[in-house]
């Protein structure tokens, strides 16, 4: 069976910048969870706001059931926004604040026709139980509602339209742990319950490991690693992805594993780097990585992972020592 | 006698008190992490020790000392004196921390010479220093807060703190707008502090596994009071409080069960 959505050879261009730069992946159908992770500037969000049709593209595809969504235009984009639906960050700018929740669902349930005109409210009222929420909610303001109840009420109208597919960006980053915990539970038993498959945009290791089965890690607008979530943090194919899995920190002692420093900032994607886009951070690099762009490759069974040296780091090669000798580090 | 000693401290806006703690202290070359959710009375807490809690209208009962002498109810010119200079104090936000028209060397040593450097070569001097031991290049001083990433932005909050050679740091939230390789950095840091300048620490974090890995103590407060509180091994190993048990249940963790290692 062919994947519900897939993404080709994404290219977002913002002026001269590259922001998503040949990235690919597939979304199986539902119930399944996708991990989309990387840091401040991966372009995971970029990548997100594409699929939906929220960003511009520069290049590549995307697919959905086969349909190339990118060229997508009127009723047939009308179609494709019921299929697939994003939950943003901060509900706060994504909840119009001068309408009430149940006008806000309502708004959604009739523009896309879901369902008759008396038939609203009581929609309305299945919505936000589905959240968790009391119907009663229906009558407040967004202002009236915690981060984490505002958040159900993103959730409940990106439900509304009966969506196949959800990106969820950063849903729970803006709340604390305890409704962190509750969202997570609920994205969990949706999934399930209407057999969804979703998008999870994120910086927390821990929450893929949590709600996804395979993960996409971005560095710099391209796909570093990508695989089956549990053994690509067990067992990172990536540098990159080592290193992010160790600064996670853990509440238990026993739990953490020693932190591999990443030497100087984050790059920006106005200068990118020659050669793999990592070296200049990589405790690893040799003179190959400076030179050559390492290919996304097949490093196991369902592990892709872009670094000359996957073999290396996935047989556990410390990466807490200066660059290594095995490929020696003579000139070119 | 701890380098910070707060007791009975009572916050309330109007008759409705926010904070209500009995005990909390924070001895020199020691990290002691405040825990809780939104709305818990943190952040207050700090606002009554820096002695600004009046500024958002809030009434402050109880004792807060610091070194020795009491805080509650000195006035706002001895306080200048003690705030900047010996309590330092780090912001969740290092963009909204900076003014955004001014270079940060210019902020930097004006910190400086409101805080008792000598001369502008000296406080140019500890300005350079107190860069270096942060691992950031003295060149960044000639830059715009909004040249700089956030956690260029937060090393150099440090970094004053640090020039002003401080006693005490309050940092709130310092890594919650940081990613995560970022915020390992700035803990180490923070580490570095408490070890090679016996600063104390008073770390908030509403994210539990960051207070556990680098605080000594932790106390958890909840609806403004303190429902637990002891050394982090303890506190985290065995936990007494249910409430604690729920706020330790609901951080993620990575999860990697059904993977041959």
């Amino acid at each position: 069976m062919t994947a519900l959505l897939e993404v080709r050879d994404l290219l977002v261009r913002f002026g001269p910048v590259r922001a998503v730069d040949g990235v690919s992946f597939e979304l199986p159908r539902g119930p399944y969870g996708l991990g989309l992770v990387g840091e401040s500037g991966s372009g995971k969000s970029t990548v997100g706001r594409a699929i939906v049709r929220l960003g511009p593209t520069a290049g590549g595809d995307v697919l959905f059931d086969g349909d190339d969504v990118l060229q997508l235009r009127g009723p047939g984009l009308k179609k494709y926004r019921r299929a697939v639906q994003i939950v943003f960050q901060d509900p706060d700018n994504s909840l119009d604040p001068r309408m009430k929740i149940g006008t806000t669902i309502a708004e959604v349930l009739t523009a896309h026709g879901i369902v008759a005109r008396r038939q609203v409210a009581g929609r309305v009222r299945e919505l936000l139980q589905e959240v968790a929420l009391d119907p009663a909610f229906s009558s407040r303001f967004p202002h009236q509602l915690s981060g984490g109840q505002r958040q159900r009420v993103a959730i409940a109208r990106a439900l509304a339209v009966g969506p196949r597919a959800l990106v969820l960006d950063e849903p729970t980053s803006a709340l604390d742990v305890t409704a962190q915990a509750r969202i997570l539970a609920m994205i969990q038993r949706l999934r399930d319950e209407h057999e969804l498959a979703y998008l999870l945009i994120t910086h927390n290791l821990a929450v893929v490991s949590e709600l996804c089965e395979a993960t996409v890690v971005l560095y710099l607008g391209k796909v570093a690693e990508s695989g089956p979530t549990r053994e690509l943090l067990a067992h990172p194919a990536h540098p990159y992805t080592k290193a992010l899995r160790s600064a996670v920190p853990e509440v238990k002692a026993d739990a953490r594993t020693s932190r591999i420093p990443l030497t100087g900032e984050p790059p920006s994607a106005a200068s990118v780097p020659p050669g793999c886009v990592f070296h200049p951070r990589c405790p690893i690099a040799v003179d190959r990585c400076r030179r050559e762009i390492p290919a996304l490759r097949i490093v196991g069974p369902g592990r892709k992972a872009a670094c000359h040296r996957a073999e290396e780091v996935l047989g556990g090669i410390d990466l807490r020592q200066p660059a290594a000798t095995a490929h020696g580090g003579g000139p070119a | 006698m701890s380098l910070l000693e707060i007791s009975d401290l009572r916050i309330c806006f109007g008759t409705r008190p926010v904070v209500e703690l009995e005990r909390l202290e924070v001895d020199r070359a020691e990290i002691v992490g405040l825990a809780g959710e939104s709305g818990s009375g943190k952040s207050m807490t700090t606002m009554a020790v820096l002695g600004l809690a009046a500024t958002v209208g809030a009434r402050v009962e109880g004792s807060v000392r610091f070194d020795g002498q009491e805080l509650i109810g000195l006035p706002q010119r001895v306080l200048q004196g003690i705030r900047g200079r010996r309590i330092a104090m780090i912001f969740q936000s290092p963009a909204m921390a900076f003014n955004p028209v001014f270079r940060v060397g210019q902020i930097f040593l004006s910190a400086l010479e409101l805080h008792g450097a000598a001369s502008r070569g000296e406080a140019t001097e500890r300005a350079t220093t107190a860069l270096r031991s942060v691992y950031l290049a003295p060149d960044l001083l000639d830059r715009y807060p909004s040249q700089l990433s956030g956690g260029q932005l937060q090393r150099i909050s440090i970094a004053i703190a640090l020039a002003l050679r401080c006693d005490l740091l309050i940092a709130d939230e310092p890594t919650s707008a940081l990613d995560v390789t970022v915020q390992g950095d700035v803990l180490e840091l923070l580490r570095a502090l408490r070890d090679d300048k016996k600063i104390g620490i008073l770390f908030i974090s509403h994210d539990l596994a960051v207070v556990a890995e680098l605080c000594d103590r932790i106390a958890i407060m909840r609806k403004g009071r303190v429902v637990e509180a002891g050394p982090t091994d303890r506190v985290i190993g065995q936990p007494q409080d249910a409430y604690t048990r729920e706020l330790l249940a609901a951080v993620p963790a990575i999860k990697l069960a059904g993977v041959s290692s």
